[in-house]
């Protein structure tokens, strides 16, 4: 299997995770899901981090990210798909 | 051979327990007897101190928790005899009384009366006397099933929960079920999963028991000393570097640790030690690396798995603490402090299925004598929990 660029854990999320050091902004990223090894192509719209979050779709403020199939919080700001998701546009609903 | 044949070498104790190391430790009872212990165990190779910042004026349950972590400590099977030194000897009398009921060589001295070095002196004599009994002792084989094995998670980010946590949750699937003590804490950490960690109970009275625990955490901890919220301190800003944005975010990573089919068995208060026979126990603990992975050897625990994203280089004096790591940048970066790489996971050239067997090996080589990273470089950590101020 090719090396993947982004993570994703189950068919529910809206996020996956970059597994590759480098990732620059226009990379057409191999994006492979984890719970069942299923596979597809998009866009990197910006350079991300490694073991930082990217949205599979585009996300409006008050929605709630999903990810190991899982509330993990509210998005607070819009988020374009292929985007960064990250403490400027994602918070808890705890503390 | 399957996985209930398999076996290792190390050390049968008189009470039964494996010990996979032959420490004869010199314990502190508090703070102002630290220097007596370095002392000693600078005197006499084969020893060593356990220093520590506590012991004095406390009382109630915060006193009980001081004496369970230090009579936990020098009972753990890795320790093969122990001295204690306290400023009075009353309390020292009661942590010695406490590790003899394991029935390995332990001896107290109070300076109270004697001063440093007179009973450093006397405690030297004692300690040469143990290290030539421990050195004499020889490894047996024994089934790798009863090493107590517990875990935590440090420094975490999002490779954790995609491949170092699953990594201890394979290992505990496969070994468990087969008579493998196991133990995960970290209260504050459950928070946004604490309804997947509670469905993980063996029954409805232990899930109960896990409930209330982590609301009382939630209510006594939390909100009596929160200032504005935990983003700063829950995820940590290691954390937020490596990518994880939510204390839930990072919880549903954590809880990967504890694999995908046990159920734990019951709900332990910090330091205790398991009483319901082999299987995975939930602990009371913070997840402060260093206060976990002291309350986990306090409780009996041997050997620790460690699953790591960003690098925590965290170790233990008595307990051999495993570094597990999925993020090939922290490999790259931090090769000195992992002693499992598992970011085959991330580029999909290795299974979970794969790197749990891989840590199993580990495990069985660290039963077996070979250091840990933490061990070569030194990691002595051993921190008390303390639940309030002194007196």
């Amino acid at each position: 299997m090719a090396r993947p660029h982004l993570l994703v854990h189950g068919r529910k999320d809206n996020v996956g995770v970059v597994v590759v050091e480098d990732l620059a902004a226009g990379t057409d990223m191999l994006v492979v899901v984890t719970e069942d090894n299923s596979d597809f192509r998009m866009a990197a719209k910006e350079t991300v981090p490694i073991g930082h979050k990217i949205a599979l779709a585009d996300l409006k403020a008050g929605d709630t990210v999903i990810k190991y199939g899982e509330d993990i919080g509210n998005v607070v700001a819009p988020i374009a798909k292929g985007a960064h998701v990250h403490t400027h546009n994602l918070k808890t609903k705890r503390w | 051979m399957t996985l209930a044949e398999r076996t290792i070498w190390g050390y049968r104790r008189e009470n039964g327990r494996v010990g996979v190391r032959n420490h004869v430790a010199i314990l502190p009872l508090d703070d102002i007897s630290n220097a007596a212990c370095e002392a000693v165990a600078a005197h006499i190779q084969g020893t060593i101190a356990l220093p520590h910042a506590y012991g004095r004026l406390q009382f109630g349950e915060d006193l009980e928790l001081h004496f369970r972590t230090m009579i936990g400590a020098g009972a753990n099977p890795n320790v093969a005899a122990c001295i204690v030194i306290g400023i009075e000897g009353d309390w020292t009398e009661k942590v010695v009384a406490g590790i003899a009921k394991t029935g390995k060589p332990v001896a107290g001295f109070s300076i109270e009366g004697n001063g440093d070095i007179a009973t450093v002196a006397a405690a030297s004599r004692k300690a040469k006397e143990f290290v030539h009994w421990a050195s004499e002792k020889v490894r047996e084989e024994c089934p790798l099933t009863d090493l107590w094995v517990a875990a935590k998670c440090g420094e975490s980010d999002t490779t954790t929960g995609l491949a170092s946590c699953p990594t201890v949750g394979s290992m505990y699937d496969k070994l468990v079920p087969l008579g493998l003590y196991g133990c995960f804490g970290e209260t504050s950490e459950l928070t946004g999963a604490e309804h997947l960690a509670a469905a993980r109970a063996v029954s409805p009275e232990i899930k109960d028991k896990f409930l209330k625990t982590w609301q009382a955490y939630q209510d006594d901890v939390i909100e009596a000393h929160k200032t504005s919220d935990l983003s700063d301190s829950q995820p940590t800003k290691g954390n937020i570097a490596g990518g994880l944005t939510t204390i839930e975010e990072k919880a549903l990573g954590n809880l990967e640790k504890i694999g995908k089919k046990i159920k734990y068995i019951d709900v332990l208060t910090p330091a205790e030690a398991p009483a319901r026979g082999p299987g995975l126990y939930f602990m009371d603990t913070s997840s402060a690396a260093a206060e976990c992975c002291t309350l986990q050897a306090a409780a009996g625990y041997v050997i620790h798995v460690f699953p790591t994203g960003q690098g925590n280089v965290i170790g233990n004096p008595i307990m051999p603490v495993i570094k597990i790591t999925g993020n090939p940048r922290t490999v790259r970066l931090m090769s000195e402090h992992i002693d499992v790489d598992v970011s085959g996971i991330v580029r999909r050239d290795m299974t979970i299925d794969q790197a749990g067997d891989l840590l199993i090996g580990m495990i069985e080589k660290t039963a077996n004598g070979r250091l840990t990273a933490a061990e070569a470089l030194g990691h002595r950590e051993f921190v008390m929990t303390k639940l309030y101020r002194s007196a």
